[in-house]
């Protein structure tokens, strides 16, 4: 709900103590006394919406330092003036293309002096934390002497995600002011807690609201803040004897998620605290060497790149554009899921079908899912509330953006635009959530084909991040823009693609599914196939994989792209048409390739182990499509390929993206390969034209 | 005096309480007919100037229901709402006071309406139980508390069912069926009369969904696990005087006449009327249905108050000089079947009609044809708060069906009142 009358106090809802002016001599952060003595230090990164500790920031807060030694306060409060929160982490631009680990550690070492310094600080230092604290930002609240959560922060230490753990001294400082295997919990996992769960393990000392900042400031500095005094198991489980268990532990339960080969930095971890988990000292030293080590390596560059890629394709978003009503029409799996996310992303949804039973079954399916997602009631309420059956299609002529999710025939869709076009308000665009049919083919007979647009989701929506935005030679550029600002306001990413077969994902995921079928063919167990995309790091192996999207689908795209592509590709099976005639689906049925059980595929255990010829055969046709796809200028540029490709199936992303893996294997030996693969086994392993221009571009 | 347009409405469908609360709260219900009804408006929901709902058994967790109905509907924070309580009358309250705004030009765009979730009607602890609890949370030490556990009684914690609490008048004591019954003997209404009338009233109700006469005022409701309801779902199309005659009564057996099967429903549903001025149709270019011409309340004996509607109706026809005859269509609750009956008796009754309502002769008598023609409260059920709303609404969608010109609207209170409108057609 916007509160206009707050809008206009907005001002005095963050309390920042004195200061509003800059302090001079300093871009990143701000420095007074209030009226009662005590200093706050505001941290207000200049240029920037949130702030992050690059090497500036911290030389900074290093000279700060300085001025507060000299001329102490009463006490000292930190705190961010960014409405989105405390410290994001570091500024991981500064590690892209690290290369020297011992100038690495150099670095890390001189970051560590200025956390340490504020950690000596002879005085009380209260961290004040709102909205995002992670990684560096929660390894400098660690550094100072009590934390104040408002109520809605959240607390982490996302390194792990880019291949990397906390090296701001946070392996050193959390395991021993907190329960250290919910400590390490959290830099394994990446997993972020929020203020209420801060506060009962103790990683805070209070919650409250931003109003009462002051009040609580002062029964900080005055001692009169109860604090949250490290249990007496802490230093048990920190203790030479326990260590070895828990990391063993800790070790087994890492396995389940991230093999060793592919993601280094837990192993790096857990090795690290069992070896010096009960000193400080050598913690705080084994940190630095381990975090340089992980920096350089392939892994943690690879995840820093993933980490721009999401940055960059979030970014083609662009302005916001304040849409408040989306119309859907189709309240089938893909467009009630649709309508459902638009609503809680704070969008009123209507949702328009012939029949009212599969409105309530997308009712249904957005209760379950805000349950999950949405803790309180009253946000599962309002989502609910904006989710609004339309039986009648009365939020055409209201909406912002209507968005067509009818069965994929092309009579069908004709139908609706015809019935729905002259209603549509002006500025209103069209959206297609087609991925078969060529929009040039659905914009014959509208009055206005340059609003038309695709956008094209993924099931499910709540999860797939990517949604290809698609784009046709006579498309509007305001239009084209409001789709992908659209993406940007329901927070998924924008991948904009022209109209062309199977656009991106569709195109590159076939390939990769029917060889999997061939193999099946050539007698290799399906369990073995999986495995052989798994070792190369792909979250599901293709067997797996098109039993979750639906042997339906999957043999309607490929069939389409058969039709459709000059690319070579073999017949789908005639067993897969008979399967699909007999309703086995996959997982929508209970039983497709594999049989599931309660979301999960029954696996046997004793398949055979892949050999690299098979990961080969399933992942270089992948890499192939892109880059064919890059050449007909389907999509503009190779990050956004890899972006959509790590967003959109989850492509091994510490492998950096296809293209990218494409370049660090070597693309001649990616070449050859495929050449090889060609002689062997057919002309559908037969090297794309654009490998040529990629080598020049690498 | 600016004339009141009665633009649009729309209701939920009637569901009938069955075993504990129903899916909807009563701001459920008004956020589902209240959605797409402001969806298909040609103006935002927030350029209305206030909102007006009805509701007499009000929920904690919803207190001024017409506000938080108001913010839900995404109206924004500047919408001014309040709830009104006048028993049965209160979603008819609704639409007059609304009416009394715009007549003074105080409001040009009024949303008003009514809601109900009898089924929400909660358990209430004796007041020795409530009492036992206040002392258990003001006690100071232990001690207090343990001296207060001895005091316990079982009996504290046998529930009162509120809604037979809410149904009988705390004047006269007399449950509301109590009152049908009164009225029965005094204007000789029989047993199988009333049943009779249920029957036509479930038959009218049966006809109407089969012929899908309700489609422009009932807007399917949709709750959280997906069910869909679409229809008022208390009518008994295969409802016989056979099947009616083997009930018991109700409230005063064994001999009473006032059955189960010939009083109204217990029932869950809301709805909502949009009414406007004429600056306001002008500025946002909409189609009025019909006007408000006149309304009235009146008041009597708690103990008759199903002849509330002859007080008040009787009212409109004398200041208006109309007689029965001048009314097209009629829209008279249908609290029980003997009430109704009985008002129709009342005004075929020389004496009443001289002695009570002042009148010249019996005033008539209303031909049954005109007379809730697509069924009632006994087949669809009676939310207390909303019945008002939804007899306005419907006379208003039956006349423009049937091609006539004018209608009232008329409902008995519990209490001793009655309240009646007086609709054109534009």
């Amino acid at each position: 709900m916007k509160s206009k009358i707050r809008g206009v106090l907005k001002d005095r809802e963050l309390e920042l103590g004195p200061n509003s002016a800059p302090t001079a001599g300093f871009n990143h952060w701000r420095y007074g006394k209030d009226e009662e003595g005590v200093g706050w230090l505001i941290a207000d990164r200049k240029g920037s919406s949130a702030n992050t500790l690059s090497e500036e920031v911290l030389l900074e807060l290093d000279r700060m330092l300085d001025r507060i030694e000299k001329d102490p306060p009463k006490g000292l409060v930190v705190r961010s003036s960014k409405p989105s929160g405390f410290i994001a982490g570091a500024d991981v631009s500064e590690f892209v293309g690290a290369k020297d680990e011992s100038e690495i550690e150099h670095r890390i070492s001189d970051a560590h002096e200025v956390i340490d310094r504020l950690e000596a600080l002879p005085l009380t230092t209260v961290a004040v934390i709102h909205g995002f604290c992670l990684g560096g930002g929660l390894e400098v609240a660690l550094a100072c002497k009590r934390r104040i959560a408002i109520e809605g922060a959240s607390f982490g230490f996302p390194e792990v995600m880019l291949g990397l753990h906390p090296g701001l001294g946070g392996t050193a400082r959390t395991p021993h002011l907190i329960n250290p295997v919910q400590a390490m919990t959290m830099m394994l996992t990446g997993k972020s807690l929020d203020a209420r769960k801060a506060k009962a393990t103790g990683l805070v000392d209070a919650v409250t609201e931003e109003r009462h900042v002051k009040n609580a400031v002062r029964a900080a500095v005055s001692g009169d803040l109860k604090t949250a005094k490290p249990g007496i198991l802490i230093p048990l489980l920190n203790s030479a004897l326990a260590r070895p268990f828990l990391a063993s532990r800790m070790r087994s339960e890492a396995r389940k998620s991230a093999d060793p080969g592919h993601y280094p930095a837990p192993y790096a971890l857990i090795d690290l605290w069992e070896k010096s988990g009960g000193s400080r000292a050598a913690m705080l030293d084994g940190e630095i060497k381990s975090f340089a080590r992980l920096v350089v390596s392939e892994t943690a560059q690879n995840l820093i790149r993933v980490f721009f890629l999401r940055d960059q394709l979030k970014k083609i978003a662009g302005e916001p554009q304040n849409i408040g009503h989306v119309h859907v029409i189709g309240a089938g799996a893909m467009g009630g899921d649709i309508a459902a996310w638009c609503a809680r992303e704070g969008i009123v949804a209507t949702l328009a079908d012939m029949k009212a039973e599969p409105i309530g079954g997308a009712i249904k399916r957005a209760s379950d899912l805000f349950k999950k997602i949405l803790k309180r009631n009253i946000d599962q309420r309002d989502a609910l509330d904006r989710l609004v059956p339309d039986l009648k299609s009365d939020g055409v002529s209201s909406a912002d953006i209507v968005i067509e999710a009818v069965p994929e025939k092309i009579e069908i869709k004709h139908k609706v635009y015809a019935v729905i076009e002259p209603r549509m308000k002006e500025g209103a665009i069209l959206a297609t959530n087609t991925s078969s049919i060529p929009l040039e083919q659905l914009r014959d007979g509208l009055k206005k084909p340059e609003r038309l647009v695709g956008l094209h989701f993924f099931n499910p929506v709540s999860r797939m991040m990517t949604v290809e935005v698609v784009s046709h030679d006579r498309a509007d550029q305001a239009v084209l823009a409001m789709a992908r600002s659209f993406v940007g306001q329901i927070d998924r990413l924008p991948v904009p693609v022209k109209s062309s077969p199977g656009f991106l994902v569709n195109r590159a995921l076939t390939p990769y599914m029917i060889e999997a079928m061939v193999m099946i063919d050539e007698g290799v167990q399906k369990e073995t196939i999986d495995k052989a995309a798994e070792k190369f790091g792909m979250p599901m192996g293709p067997i797996e994989l098109a039993d979750q999207v639906g042997l339906d689908i999957c043999l309607d795209v490929a069939d389409m792209l058969k039709k459709n592509l000059k690319r070579e590709q073999p017949d789908a099976p005639q067993w897969l048409r008979d399967k699909v005639a007999n309703k086995e689906l996959g997982r929508k049925t209970g039983k497709g390739f594999y049989e599931w059980k309660n979301g999960k595929a029954e696996k046997s255990g004793t398949a055979p182990d892949p050999t690299p010829e098979m990961t080969d055969r399933l992942i270089l046709p992948l890499l192939d499509v892109c880059v064919g796809a890059l050449r007909e200028g389907v999509v503009d540029n190779a990050d956004v390929v890899d972006g959509a490709m790590i967003f959109g199936t989850g492509f091994a992303p510490f492998r950096g993206g296809p293209l990218h893996y494409a370049k660090a294997r070597g693309i001649g030996n990616v070449v050859s390969t495929l050449q090889g693969l060609s002689e062997k086994y057919g002309k559908r392993f037969s090297p794309d034209p654009g490998w040529d221009q990629l080598k020049k571009r690498a | 005096m600016r004339p009141v347009y009665i633009i649009d409405g729309s209701r939920t469908p009637f569901l009938k309480a069955r075993s504990g609360p129903g899916p909807f709260t009563p701001v459920d219900l008004a956020v589902q007919c209240g959605r797409p009804l402001l969806l298909r408006q040609p103006f935002k929901p927030d350029a209305f100037d206030q909102v007006i709902l009805g509701c007499v058994n009000v929920i904690a967790d919803e207190m001024n229901p017409a506000r938080v109905a108001a913010l839900r509907l995404g109206m924004g924070e500047r919408m001014p709402a309040f709830t009104v309580q006048i028993n049965c009358g209160s979603g008819m309250q609704s639409i007059d006071t609304a009416y009394r705004y715009i007549q003074d030009g105080i409001s040009d765009l009024v949303l008003a309406g009514g809601t109900e979730a009898l089924s929400y009607a909660p358990l209430v602890f004796r007041r020795s139980g409530v009492e036992w609890f206040g002392r258990m949370f003001t006690a100071k030490t232990i001690w207090e508390r343990i001296a207060n556990i001895f005091t316990l009684r079982p009996s504290f914690f046998s529930p009162i069912i509120g809604l037979e609490r809410g149904l009988t008048d705390p004047v006269v004591d007399l449950n509301m069926g109590q009152t049908a019954e009164v009225v029965a003997k005094l204007f000789n209404i029989s047993r199988e009369q009333a049943d009779t009338y249920a029957v036509e009233s479930h038959k009218r109700l049966a006809n109407a969904q089969d012929k899908n006469w309700l489609a422009d005022e009932v807007e399917p409701a949709f709750d959280r696990s997906g069910k869909v309801y679409t229809k008022d779902d208390g009518v008994r199309p295969d409802s016989s005087v056979e099947k009616l005659a083997t009930l018991k009564p109700a409230f005063e057996r064994p001999w009473g006449k006032v059955t189960p099967g010939n009083s109204s429903q217990i029932t869950d549903g809301a709805s909502w009327v949009i009414l406007a001025s004429d600056d306001a149709v002008k500025k946002h270019g909409l189609k009025p249905k019909a006007v408000i011409a006149d309304s009235q309340w009146a008041a009597l004996d708690p103990s008759i108050m199903g002849l509330g509607p002859v007080m008040s109706a009787t009212e409109i026809l004398k200041r208006r000089k109309l007689s029965l005859k001048d009314i097209e269509l009629w829209e008279l609750n249908e609290a029980f079947a003997a009430q109704v009956l009985g008002c129709l008796a009342a005004w075929e009754d020389e004496k009443f009609c001289r002695e009570v309502l002042g009148l010249d002769a019996a005033a008539g008598k209303i031909d049954r044809a005109r007379l809730n023609v697509d069924g009632g409260a006994i087949s669809m059920g009676h939310p207390v708060g909303t019945s008002g709303n939804r007899i306005v609404l419907h006379l208003v969608n039956a006349m423009k069906r049937l091609g006539l010109k004018r209608g009232i609207a008329t409902e008995c209170i519990g209490g001793g009142q009655g309240g009646a409108m007086l609709i054109e057609m534009v």
